[in-house]
């Protein structure tokens, strides 16, 4: 679905500051990009397809433009992938209070 | 209205917004020096303990349960000498609504922004305050917005983060989110100034008297499972708030003689404002990114006297490293069977290593956790350091280079509490007080609010005056 209409809850995109608009205080990495901003709504135009300039109201209320990137955002973040090298701590933990290993 | 909106144009208006945004006049308690009325300020803009405890409990805030982590104890005394090794005990913050102790922080401010008639509240933070806030305004009925830094500039942004801000929509909040860069506070002036909510800031008097409950809840608890207070609390150390309301409510509940140890995970050599290190370390909160410049500094925060004055209250400072806190994580949902969030744990990882120089009779709390889930776990943590270029190794965590690896310890004997010289500390924050104020006489009024302000004597402020060569 690349087609968003009216009422769809959707994220925009916006730059904030350019590069040459930015603090004067921030390191030369992050001068040299833009701050950048995302915010989600509901779509206030008719029908807009992504990358088109919107109009969204934000969940409280709030009317804000910029550049459609996502229809029905959603949250990708999760338990991660496994990590072999946590595999051993518990082990080690019951292995020590079991076994003494005490430090006389 | 055609205001300047440019960067410079918010930040030139940025008293005049906070004002608005804050309801505090801080010039009050002011004087013309350096020296400024804290317990005045905290008295005449704040609640009382028994106010805040009744504000709190409205909305099911505080009264969280205390464990003593016999297995962990039983493991310091494994390796520490003979005689010693402390029981641990831990404050359950995660039970709080919002799953830590920051429900406490906006609890007080959400309520005092509803009674001054705010329609809404703004919060800057990519941490637990945001759920906090979010979680306290949607039981009071009040619209939140709460501004993150989230992503570098490729857009990857931290499991952690973006679990907050999911958490924070739960509650239906509308979530701001930023790339890196301190100009996240122009944003936060833009919004206060087109929205006249309240400004939630972590470092209001109410915010920080928030959290006197959590001392306060400690001493009373102890007294009445063991009998006395504890010897050691550790507070995990970022902008000082944790740490300064609850020394301040151990005082108030008359604990005098507990020992009040910070706790900041080791992420030297690492740039809080750079978009390309951004993503290269795993704690987002409780680290000496935030420790150190706000104990040396408090009054960098967003209004403009903090009441989160960490070097008041503060016995000791340590440090813990990432492996470390990731270790005990595992160790505490393996051995206690409470799975809790890493960057909470901070202060056990500390905790667990101070408890070996302690004897075995004495008591150390870690005094807080936070929830855990996805994201916001060990796991997925690891997991995004590895994709980022960071290494895990299982190794001697005292090589671990922020930034560059994550070092497990292979064995916990290897945990350890680093010392900070707090001396150091306090000599960098008289310092940083002179070069901002511009003064270059001080009054016996302004020594003695330096002597307060970092729990020292005249002796040892006045030395450092000499040593600065500034007059008194």
């Amino acid at each position: 679905m690349n087609k968003a209409k009216k009422g769809d809850w959707v994220r925009i995109y916006n730059v904030v500051l350019k590069p040459e608009e930015r603090a004067p205080q921030v390191p030369d990495d992050t001068k040299k990009v833009p701050l950048e901003m995302w915010v989600k709504g509901f779509l206030l135009n008719e029908e807009a397809k992504i990358g088109d300039e919107v109009e969204i109201e934000t969940y409280i209320g709030r009317k804000i433009k910029g550049k459609l990137v996502e229809i029905n955002p959603y949250y990708n973040h999760d338990y991660g992938k496994c990590i072999p090298e946590l595999m051993f701590i518990g082990r080690q933990l019951r292995g020590i209070l079991e076994d003494g290993e005490d430090n006389e | 209205m055609n205001r300047d909106m440019s960067y410079q144009g918010v930040m030139s208006r940025k008293n005049e917004i906070m004002k608005k945004a804050v309801g505090i006049d801080y010039e009050r308690f002011e004087s013309k020096g350096i020296a400024f009325d804290y317990e005045r300020m905290m008295r005449e803009t704040g609640y009382s303990l028994q106010e805040i405890q009744r504000i709190q409990s409205e909305t099911g805030v505080g009264n969280t349960p205390i464990y003593e982590l016999k297995n962990l104890t039983a493991l310091a005394r494994k390796l520490a000498p003979k005689g010693k090794g402390a029981r641990i005990f831990i404050k359950d913050e995660a039970c709080n609504p919002s799953g830590s102790f920051k429900a406490r922080r906006a609890a007080t401010s959400i309520y005092h922004a509803k009674r001054k008639g705010y329609k809404g509240v703004i919060a800057a933070t990519s941490g637990n305050y945001g759920a906090a806030v979010a979680s306290q305004a949607a039981m009071k009925g009040l619209k939140c917005i709460i501004v993150q830094e989230c992503y570098d500039s490729r857009g990857i942004g931290q499991p952690e983060i973006i679990e907050k801000a999911r958490k924070c929509e739960a509650y239906g909040a509308e979530v701001v989110q930023l790339t890196v860069g301190p100009e996240l506070f122009y944003t936060f002036l833009k919004l206060l100034e087109e929205t006249g909510y309240f400004n939630a800031s972590l470092y209001t008097p109410f915010g920080i008297a928030g959290v006197e409950t959590l001392g306060y809840e400690l001493a009373m608890q102890f007294r009445e499972l063991v009998g006395r207070d504890p010897d050691v609390v550790v507070a995990t150390n970022a902008g000082g708030g944790n740490l300064t309301g609850t020394a301040r409510g151990l005082i108030k509940a008359g604990a005098y003689d507990v020992k009040i140890v910070g706790a900041s995970v080791n992420l030297k050599g690492l740039h809080m404002a750079s978009d390309t290190q951004f993503n290269r370390k795993s704690f987002t909160t409780g680290h000496t990114g935030f420790g150190i410049p706000f104990a040396t500094w408090p009054d960098r925060s967003d209004v403009p006297r903090s009441a989160a004055r960490p070097l008041r209250y503060m016995d000791r400072y340590v440090t813990v490293n990432q492996g470390e806190v990731f270790y005990i994580t595992e160790a505490l949902a393996q051995l206690e069977g409470l799975e809790r969030g890493p960057a909470g744990n901070t202060s056990l990882a500390a905790a667990f290593a101070l408890a070996q120089e302690l004897d075995e009779d004495q008591i150390i709390v870690a005094q807080e956790t936070e929830y855990t889930g996805a994201g916001k776990h060990i796991q997925p943590q690891l997991t995004f350091a590895k994709e980022n270029g960071v290494d895990i190794i299982i190794g001697n965590p005292d090589e671990e280079v922020p930034g560059k690896n994550i070092i497990l310890p292979s064995h916990p004997s290897q945990i350890k509490a680093r010392d900070l010289d707090l001396d150091k500390i306090k000599k960098s924050y008289i310092k940083n007080c002179i070069e901002t104020t511009k003064i270059d006489y001080l009054t016996k009024e302004d020594i003695d609010f330096l002597v307060e302000d970092t729990k020292s004597n005249e002796e040892f402020v006045k030395q450092i005056l000499d040593e600065l060569g500034v007059k008194y």
